[in-house]
């Protein structure tokens, strides 16, 4: 059957046709729409396959590989800077193994689109050891879900996912299945010893690993997704990986007149990379999405031997995502007898064009937060705000200027605290209720533990906003959770985010900040998006009452 | 056939909703697609744009080359400047011309207006207007895709219309005729300034 699905799609559905029992996420751009599928397909209901967002990417990973444990195929997804929350479990799961199938799927971001960095999720693949997959387009965003989760099963480790925006967020046709594999009955671990990662095992498993190495170098040598493609011109060979496949293919409709390997699978195929170098002589050209992986591969820590281009000769663009216009310059400059060629004539750009930033929404509580919050802080020589990562990030632009720091997840709550105890004052944290719930919590208790003069504003609005209104774990909690971690309960206070308490928001607020210990302000109001959702929702269930 | 459409608007207008369309109509017809979408961030008010590829041929790449592209259809006439650089020679602009201003430094919108009347190869109109004239301004972007459609071969304007039942169909029947009519009057915008030129 031939369907219309995004990368992400195509991927959810590949998983589910191959027998998924398990699906864990937080949402994060662009990963959000994996488990968004499996959330609404048929089959999830039908099989009770789980579905539920998480509180973050650790519990995600750590929930996957429970049920992994449990003989059964999990997989789980995130946005490349999930995988840093994630890191514990993640590298020390190549270490306990799998039972059932696991992929760890990672949608990386480059150029940045909704991220604060371009990190590239292969180099955490290559020091966890173990295997990694990119598919290079829908149809292999399919195929790759059901070829992951055996090749999880036969080398025993989890199988790294990774995506990038491009595919992500692409729509493209699929040929697909029309029925889904059975799910895997419930099993238990072979090799028990292994899942308890006390030193003494652990010493016994990473000499296994390291000769499991040459076991999946040897699957990637086979792999169906790579490939080598033998081209007239021997001058040079080129290495493509994931999509910067697709950008070389629309440059050469032809046909590519050099010899040229395709990788979508790691670790990297040595015999398939040592072939294209005996044959070029050793001029190779690397194209690949992201940071310079292969290529330092490749050169080495001297860069004797082989004539290496790519990202670090400066052919290739370092920072931002590759496209097909990148590639072509990059090709070009290299090889400058295929300039012309590779030529476009293009429209100047029109010089009346100016920027336009994204905004907070009319209607959001988080501006409210801003008004009343800029207001207060006027009235101090010093203060700062420390901010963090959804939606109420744009208060660090026009017309809020509001914050002075947004970093990860959670580092709202944390830096306040850091920056009260050098004695800083007002500090101020903003963070909203689902990075509250994903990484807030923590930090809260140390600066309960200490009763940090700092206030911590939680703007509230019900919801995991930026990536498109997801379930927020916390929802009707956060007060609770606050006072349950020992927060006073005179100084968690709650207040709706509108403009009609504009005077009353003030007033609390400079109570708080003038109180010498830790608030909590959760200033609350329904996503403006989700409401409309809900209304409309509403609207017409009422509707389909009647009728 | 090929056509490599740049799709632009502002977060929010619903720029998706026409690739959507076009997509279903496309692989109702049986040729290749390739739309990259942006989600996230840049949903709020900023500039969007999708890279919608239909073809006959498989399509390699998500995005399109600069200088390529057959067609850029806007729902805001300064977002149809901003992606010029990526339309080719002979290639056409169909968009709307109701500006969204929010942001201060918004162009004079003579001058936007003379910019795209200088291009040449330009269907601008109100396609709010077209589509209240028929049916309801909330048509507005099937009216667009009216314009849109008469560039682009390869898709029968009939397909397109069997898109819209299939697309529109969980919102009644209604919903789907306001679109059709809306999409008709706006191809037929695009033919009187074709016939214009």
């Amino acid at each position: 059957m031939k369907q219309l699905l995004l990368g992400d799609e195509a991927y959810a559905l590949g998983a589910l046709h191959a027998g998924l029992s398990g699906g864990y996420a937080y949402p994060g751009t662009p990963s959000t729409e994996i488990l968004e599928f499996i959330q609404q397909h048929p089959l999830t209901r039908e099989r009770g396959i789980h579905s539920r967002w998480s509180s973050n990417e650790k519990t995600a990973m750590e929930e996957a590989l429970g049920m992994s444990f449990c003989g059964k195929r999990a997989l789980v997804a995130m946005k490349h800077v999930g995988l840093n929350v994630a890191a514990d479990p993640y590298v020390n799961s190549a270490f306990t193994g799998v039972n059932g199938g696991l992929l760890v799927t990672v949608a990386d971001d480059p150029s940045m689109h909704s991220s604060q960095n371009e990190q590239d999720s292969r180099f955490y693949a290559d020091f966890a050891l173990m295997p990694l997959l990119e598919p290079s387009n829908q149809q292999e965003a399919y195929d790759m879900a059901r070829y992951g989760f055996e090749l999880s099963e036969r080398v025993g480790t989890p199988v790294t996912f990774r995506f990038v925006t491009r595919l992500s967020h692409s729509r493209g046709t699929v040929e697909t299945a029309d029925e889904a594999m059975p799910e895997r009955p419930l099993s238990y671990p072979e090799k028990s010893r292994q899942w308890v990662l006390m030193p003494g095992n652990s010493k016994v498993r990473y000499r296994e690993l390291l000769a499991d190495w040459d076991r999946m170098v040897a699957e990637s040598e086979k792999s169906p997704f790579n490939r080598y493609t033998p081209g007239a011109d021997t001058s040079m060979g080129i290495i493509v990986s994931g999509i910067a496949a697709n950008y070389l293919a629309e440059l050469f409709p032809e046909g590519v007149p050099f010899p040229t390997v395709k990788i979508s699978q790691y670790p990297l195929p040595v015999e398939m990379i040592s072939r294209l170098a005996d044959e070029t002589g050793g001029n190779i050209l690397v194209i690949e999405e992201g940071q310079p992986f292969i290529e330092q591969k490749l050169r080495g820590l001297l860069g004797r031997g082989l004539n290496i281009s790519g990202k670090l000769s400066g052919h290739i663009n370092r920072t931002g995502e590759l496209t097909p216009d990148s590639v072509a310059a990059g090709i070009a400059k290299l090889r400058p007898e295929l300039a012309e060629k590779l030529h476009v004539e293009v429209n100047a750009p029109a010089e009346l064009v100016v920027p336009r930033p994204p905004a907070l929404c009319q209607g959001c509580g988080h501006r409210d937060v801003y008004h009343a919050l800029n207001d207060v802080l006027a009235e101090f020589p010093n203060p700062k705000v420390f901010g963090d990562i959804g939606c109420y990030t744009l208060g660090w632009l026009k017309p809020f200027n509001a914050i002075d720091s947004v970093v990860d997840m959670g580092a709202s709550i944390t830096m306040a605290k850091g920056a009260a105890d050098a004695g800083q004052h007002p500090s101020v944290a903003i963070i909203g209720d689902s990075t509250f719930t994903h990484s807030g919590m923590t930090g809260l208790l140390d600066a309960i533990n200490e009763n940090s003069p700092a206030t911590i504003i939680i703007s509230d609005n019900l919801t995991t906003g930026m990536t498109g209104g997801q379930d927020s774990q916390g929802t009707g909690k956060i007060e609770q959770i606050c006072i349950g971690l020992g927060a006073d309960p005179a100084h968690v206070r709650t207040i709706d985010s509108h403009p009609r308490t504009h005077e009353q928001m003030k007033e609390l607020l400079r109570e708080e900040i003038a109180y010498p210990g830790l608030s909590v302000i959760v200033a609350r109001r329904e996503c403006i998006q989700t409401a409309r959702r809900h209304a409309s929702a509403k609207a017409k269930a009422a509707k389909g009452g009647e009728a | 056939m090929k056509a490599d459409i740049v799709l632009a608007g502002v977060g929010g207008q619903g720029i998706l909703s026409i690739a959507t369309v076009l997509g279903a109509a496309a692989l109702k017809a049986g040729l290749f697609i390739k739309q990259a979408e942006v989600h996230g961030m840049s949903q709020r008010g900023g500039d969007v744009q999708s890279c919608l590829r239909i073809s006959s041929n498989p399509i390699a790449s998500d995005l399109i080359r600069s200088g390529s592209a057959d067609l850029i259809v806007s729902l805001e006439p300064m977002e149809a400047l901003r992606y010029l650089p990526l339309l080719r020679k002979g290639g056409w602009i169909v968009t709307g011309t109701t500006p969204v201003v929010n942001i201060d430094n918004y162009p004079a919108m003579e001058e936007v207006t003379a910019t795209l009347n200088g291009f040449g190869n330009t269907v601008a109109a109100d396609f709010d207007a077209v589509a209240r004239d028929v049916a309801s301004p909330r048509s507005a972007n099937m009216a667009l895709l009216g314009a849109a459609s008469r560039f682009i071969e390869g898709i029968t304007p009939e397909q397109i219309e069997e898109a819209i039942a299939i697309i529109f169909a969980a919102k009644g029947e209604a919903i789907i005729e306001s679109n059709i009519k809306a999409f008709r009057a706006g191809r037929q915008v695009a033919a009187d300034t074709v016939a214009a030129n």
